[in-house]
């Protein structure tokens, strides 16, 4: 029995091995030598013969315990205790995340670069918010969510540099625009779902990129727009000094100028956006369009059957997100002060969906959670320098072997008939 | 109880390319009463439901639902605004529950419609204004209803998917019940059920009848079922109607022997 077991960890470990060294040959291989007669390339087989016996290692060891361990229950765990635990801890784990966000800028180790990182990442928990309408509410598969947020991040940039517009005003500008495209992308769509949908949406931010990049006269092509204004909070600036008229933030009261103030106010805006967001995601689950939301993922042709227009719906769902998007957009151009449409490609929609997907679809916390990983983790790991991306990739191999359904993947129902559990 | 007809189907003919599914079909279904189609596999009986509930558009034909206040002609509608506008509600052979949505969140969409006007299309709803959370709780009276007519209150809020077979049967016919239709089209109601259950049903369907006082319609192999409970039987063979009348005399017509029965004694044609 044992032996059996041993061998066939034998037998997989080889095969992964093998695989392992083939993949590694040309990655790891061969490299470039700098020599006096020029380049020459090199070999370093070395490193490849580690590498396949790291692999087959961890191949014999995975397997190993996994059969060794006596029967153990692969299926998910049904509507039981598990989901009623976590229905209890998931309010208080929410404030807590929220108590935290909010006193971090004064936390003793919270530093102007801390600060920054926490603004960047929750642009992205903002955008896996308005992405998780679509996606994780509505099932509609979505490859192209960073298209609605280049048109809010332009629509900002152009009202203010052109008109001249403060960002208070052009915020909700920008996401009814998104908004507007969201409904835009809807129309055409409305019949396709998964893999088709999938390819439409992927066009269409691919289109919306290319527009930006080409249409020199309104955005300034591949050279963007430069200059944007930063927001004020009620008028008061935040800079060394005002021109005539204005007055500054430090000196209104009365502190002395620094520039972590800009940073800490920008933190606390897209904080209160991303909260915002949250709010109204968790506020509209439990009304008639959210639930509509939830079984049109589930069943389309039971929602027809019950009176529900899909085409309503679908619609709304993708408004809606668009214009999270487009918040989280004009956010993100008054943070850089500079925009062009290499910031909006493909990856980004990817990386977005992936934080959806990662945490759970459907799932809030969940998303916060992935977009901590997805986005923080790779800053964290810059020291690593260019082992970056092989730690981040690891982690996400890890995770998904471990929760291959998403961090958070359990829902709980927005009504209940009995006591709450 | 012989009163003006609630469902009228006038010559309605589906055709898939070639294939003629329902040829010419015409018959009547009576409010409060409840009418059985029946007939061999591939006679086009769920194709009519198809056409009945919008899902489908007939070539040829005219299919009239007399409301209280005129006729309403289904043809012309899309499928979700017959379900709304025409009042019919359907089930599923082979079930669609929202599985990872609540028992109880099941029958709540299925009033989407009167919580999105009392929501004032969501703004009363994200403000939370009692009109909302008063028309939630008239939903969830209503929903409460279904479930202890249907013996699910004690599975409210667990999920769609996880309930046994039967329940799930039952908890689709409650949805449907949920829309408040005049007519109650039912798709194999009773296949996969346990003679228990099939009772049950039955009886669920007889209240169903008699209390709410509406149509119901339903599609059946289960021959304990259209003989225990039908007011009228429609036989189908080839898409044409070869038979219509009571139970009894469907029982003994011959050609609904020849087509389908096989042996007047027979009990059933029960396909697996």
């Amino acid at each position: 029995m044992a032996g059996a077991v041993l061998a066939g960890a034998l037998r997989e470990a080889l095969a992964a091995a093998v695989v392992a060294a083939g993949l590694a040959l040309p990655l790891l291989g061969f490299r470039l030598v700098d020599s006096s007669q020029g380049l020459s390339l090199g070999t370093r087989l070395d490193w490849v013969a580690w590498a396949a016996l790291a692999v087959g290692l961890g191949r014999f060891l995975l397997t190993l315990s996994r059969r060794l361990r006596p029967a153990s229950p692969r299926h998910r765990p049904s509507a039981g205790a598990v989901p009623a635990q976590a229905d209890r801890l998931r309010p208080w784990a929410g404030w807590a995340l929220a108590g935290l966000a909010v006193t971090l800028p004064f936390l003793p180790f919270a530093d102007r670069n801390l600060v920054d990182k926490a603004t960047l990442v929750l642009i992205y928990v903002m955008l896996g918010w308005g992405l998780n309408i679509v996606v994780g509410l509505a099932g509609l598969l979505d490859l192209g969510f960073v298209a609605f947020y280049a048109v809010g991040a332009y629509s900002y940039a152009l009202l203010s540099t052109g008109l001249g517009w403060s960002f208070w005003i052009c915020l909700p500008l920008a996401g009814l625009f998104a908004a507007g495209f969201g409904v835009a992308l809807g129309f055409p769509v409305l019949r396709l779902r998964g893999d088709y949908l999938a390819i439409v949406t992927l066009g269409f931010g691919e289109i919306v990129r290319v527009v930006l990049q080409n249409w020199q006269d309104l955005t300034g092509g591949p050279n963007g727009i430069s200059a944007i204004p930063r927001p004020t909070l009620f008028g008061l600036r935040f800079a060394a000094n005002a021109p005539e008229g204005h007055r500054t933030f430090a000196d209104f009261f009365g502190l002395p100028f620094s520039g972590e103030h800009r940073v800490i106010f920008l933190y606390f805006v897209i904080l209160g956006l991303a909260l915002l967001t949250n709010l109204f995601t968790l506020r509209i689950r439990r009304l008639p369009v959210g639930r509509a939301w939830e079984a049109l993922r589930e069943d389309e042709i039971a929602c027809r059957s019950l009176g529900l227009n899909p085409t309503n719906i679908k619609l709304s769902a993708f408004a809606l997100g668009a214009m999270f998007a487009g918040f989280a957009g004009s956010f993100f151009a008054t943070r850089q002060g500079f925009i062009s449409p290499e910031s909006f490609t493909f990856i980004e929609s990817a990386v977005i969906l992936a934080i959806v997907v990662l945490g759970g679809m459907g799932s809030q916390i969940g998303v916060v959670l992935a977009a901590l990983l997805l986005v923080g983790l790779p800053e964290w790991f810059r020291d690593l320098q260019q082992y970056r991306m092989l730690a981040f990739g690891g982690a996400m191999v890890l995770i998904m072997l471990w929760k291959p359904s998403g961090l958070l993947s359990d829902r709980s129902p927005t009504i209940r008939l009995g006591d709450r559990r | 109880m012989t009163a003006a007809p609630l469902l009228e189907v006038e010559h309605v003919t589906m055709r898939f390319g070639g294939l003629i599914a329902v040829n010419d079909l015409s018959f009547q279904a009576g409010r409060n009463s409840i009418t059985a189609v029946i007939g061999p596999n591939g006679a086009g009986k769920t194709t009519l439901f198809n056409c009945i509930t919008g899902f489908y558009r007939p070539q040829v034909g005219r299919m009239a639902l007399h409301h209280p206040s005129g006729p309403v002609l289904l043809e012309r509608l899309d499928d979700h605004r017959i379900a709304a506008r025409g009042r019919v509600a359907r089930t599923f052979q082979n079930i669609r529950l929202f599985t990872r949505m609540s028992v109880l969140e099941n029958l709540i969409v299925a009033q989407h419609r009167t919580l999105m006007a009392a929501s004032g299309f969501s703004l009363a709803g994200l403000l939370g204004l009692p009109v909302y959370r008063r028309a939630e709780a008239r939903a969830v009276d209503k929903a409460r209803f279904w479930l202890d007519k249907t013996g699910l209150a004690a599975f409210a809020d667990d999920e769609a998917g996880s309930l046994p077979y039967g329940s799930q049967r039952r908890l689709e016919i409650a949805r449907a019940m949920c829309t408040d239709p005049l007519l109650l089209c039912l798709d194999e109601p009773a296949a996969g059920l346990n003679p228990r259950e099939s009772a049950e049903l039955n009886r669920l369907l007889l209240d169903i009848r008699d209390e709410q006082r509406i149509g119901l319609l339903l599609i059946e192999h289960d021959m304990s079922v259209v003989m225990g409970i039908s007011d009228r039987v429609v036989v189908l063979d080839h898409g044409a109607k070869i038979a219509e009348g009571t139970p009894d005399e469907v029982r003994r017509d011959p050609a609904v022997i020849r087509a389908y029965l096989g042996e007047p004694e027979d009990e059933e044609a029960r396909p697996c």
